[in-house]
């Protein structure tokens, strides 16, 4: 048996992978707490319009798809607070036009394009390119950073928007912060896990830990742990049996939830017993 | 006379045009125990999220402490306490975090929370005879426990100014006792209280003024009375008296 270590690409793919396994849960169990657990699902959408761009216009995909999701954050959250009601359907449009669009420059883009978008909407081991390692590190502090400053604000936007903003949180700065993150997951993640999936990292995690846990601190911590171990054993299996890492990745995260959901009944049933 | 705590001056907010609250003046004063009554769509809950800055100002003017709410800036000195925290159903949030989350402000973001922070939310818990469940999810506890951490949530911030939401409502006897109880030290320790509430029967005893909002959206306008009766005029308000009058429900066995 090959080690999959021996490979660079590998060793690049495995730094991109642990990176999303890491900062993914963190931001998706705030997410899942303000139920917004598809709004990565679409900002994936809108990063794929700029990998199409990308390919369209020769400039290098992750930068351009940063841009263009960090602008279709600060979008989702004007229309947000535009509208509650009609929200739902604005945003809906906003993510049917970035796939469409994706899609729609990559085959308008000279070469093989449209065919290596395969490889940004599913995921692909050889494509984190050493100049990227570097971005996506630089990404992933800063969402570690950010989190360090300003999370426990973001809990208490995600706990109650108005008694955040009688506590003097300023809660529409909170919100753009907070999409504008998972935005930054998603070019982080868009490599390896792949931009329809990798929404699927921020949040499967966090419902399989959260059948378990009962606090808001041990759901993130163990979110993290099951997205890690889905994210680095995904993408040795996947280099194994010759796969796309990303759907390797999901179906082991499906996989834990499925196994942690069996385990829940039993351990629940004996907190009541105690309680 | 003090400083008035809030003081609204001719306020108006409007919903698409149609009138919510209509030249609504009213001050309230430190130590007062304020019961906010009047039938659904009255306006008293838009009254209190206006109090508290969350809701635009049409015409009028809202300032607390001296300050105008826009400009406000010692929110510390205020606590809200909802019905219930949106966000504690789809995550698990533990009572310790529920009650910690008080505490978190901009200008805390710097520093972990202090000792006397944590003292003040055990003391909280204490007070509402939960310190035990402190490590439970907030979601395991029963509709009357978690709204009491939803008090001592209030309580530890040490603000000055409790606003509650219906805070009896749904629960059950014992649950109300003990909330009473609570309210009674609270009122005793000279915090001033603001209730948005149908139903005054519970806290009656406790309650210095009340303030029944009309059941018209056009005329919804404040007055002020002591308990039980609340149809005096405190204040000569140049309001449409009669109207109102016409209008105010009565205060007891107004809950549909």
């Amino acid at each position: 048996m090959i080690s999959f270590l021996e490979y660079d690409f590998m060793q690049r793919a495995l730094i991109a992978a642990a990176l999303v396994g890491l900062i993914a849960p963190l931001i998706g169990v705030f997410l899942v707490q303000r139920r917004l657990a598809l709004l990565g699902d679409g900002m994936g959408h809108v990063a794929l319009m700029g990998v199409g761009l990308a390919f369209l216009l020769g400039t290098a995909p992750v930068p351009t798809a940063m841009v263009t999701a960090a602008l279709g954050a600060f979008l989702i959250e004007f229309i947000r607070n535009r509208s509650r009601t009609a929200g739902d359907v604005a945003l809906a449009l906003l993510f049917y036009g970035g796939i469409a669009g994706g899609v729609l420059f990559a085959s308008l883009a000279p070469g093989k394009a449209s065919s290596s978008l395969n490889s940004y909407l599913f995921g692909s081991l050889s494509t984190v390119a050493t100049g990227d390692i570097w971005a996506l590190v630089v990404l992933a502090l800063l969402v570690l950073v950010v989190l360090a400053i300003f999370g426990r604000e973001l809990f208490a936007v995600s706990l109650d928007p108005d008694i955040a903003q009688v506590q003097g949180i300023r809660v529409r700065v909170m919100s753009t912060l907070m999409a504008v993150l998972a935005a930054i997951v998603v070019v982080v993640g868009m490599r390896v896990v792949g931009l329809l999936l990798v929404s699927a990292i921020m949040i499967v995690p966090v419902a399989a830990a959260q059948q378990l846990t009962r606090s808001f601190r041990s759901t993130a911590v163990i979110a993290v742990i099951i997205g890690l171990v889905a994210c680095i054993a995904g993408l040795a299996g996947s280099f194994y049996i010759e796969v796309p890492p990303g759907p390797a990745i999901v179906i082991l995260a499906l996989a834990c939830f499925a196994v942690l959901a069996l385990i829940a009944v039993p351990i629940r049933q004996r907190r009541k017993e105690l309680a | 006379m003090n400083q008035p705590i809030v003081s609204i001056e001719r306020l108006c907010v409007e919903f698409d045009g149609e009138h919510v609250l209509e030249d609504v003046t009213l001050d309230f004063h430190a130590g007062e125990f304020i019961a906010l009554l009047g039938p659904n769509g009255s306006g008293k809950t838009t009254l209190v999220r206006t109090i508290l800055g969350l809701q635009q100002i049409d015409h009028g003017k809202v300032s607390l402490f001296g300050i105008p709410v826009r400009r406000f800036k010692d929110w510390q000195r205020f606590a809200l306490v909802p019905q219930r925290l949106p966000g504690a159903s789809s995550i698990p949030v533990s009572v310790w975090e529920t009650v910690m989350s008080g505490n978190i402000r901009p200008r805390n973001r710097w520093r972990p929370f202090s000792r006397s922070e944590k003292q003040a939310a055990t003391a909280a818990l204490t007070a509402v005879d939960l310190l035990n469940r402190r490590h439970d999810r907030l979601d395991t506890l029963s509709g009357g426990q978690q709204r009491r951490v939803l008090v001592a949530r209030a309580l530890a911030t040490n603000a000055d100014v409790l606003v509650m939401d219906e805070p009896t409502a749904g629960l059950d006897s014992a649950n109300v006792a003990s909330l009473i109880a609570l309210l009674d030290s609270l009122k005793a320790d000279g915090k001033t209280i603001i209730i948005v509430t149908h139903e005054l029967d519970d806290i009656e005893h406790l309650v210095t003024r009340a303030i029944v909002l009309g059941a018209s959206k056009h005329h919804s306008v404040g007055f002020d009375g002591p308990p039980p009766v609340p149809n005096a005029f405190a204040h000569d308000h140049h309001h449409h008296h009669d109207a109102i009058i016409d209008q105010a429900p009565p205060v007891v066995g107004m809950q549909p």
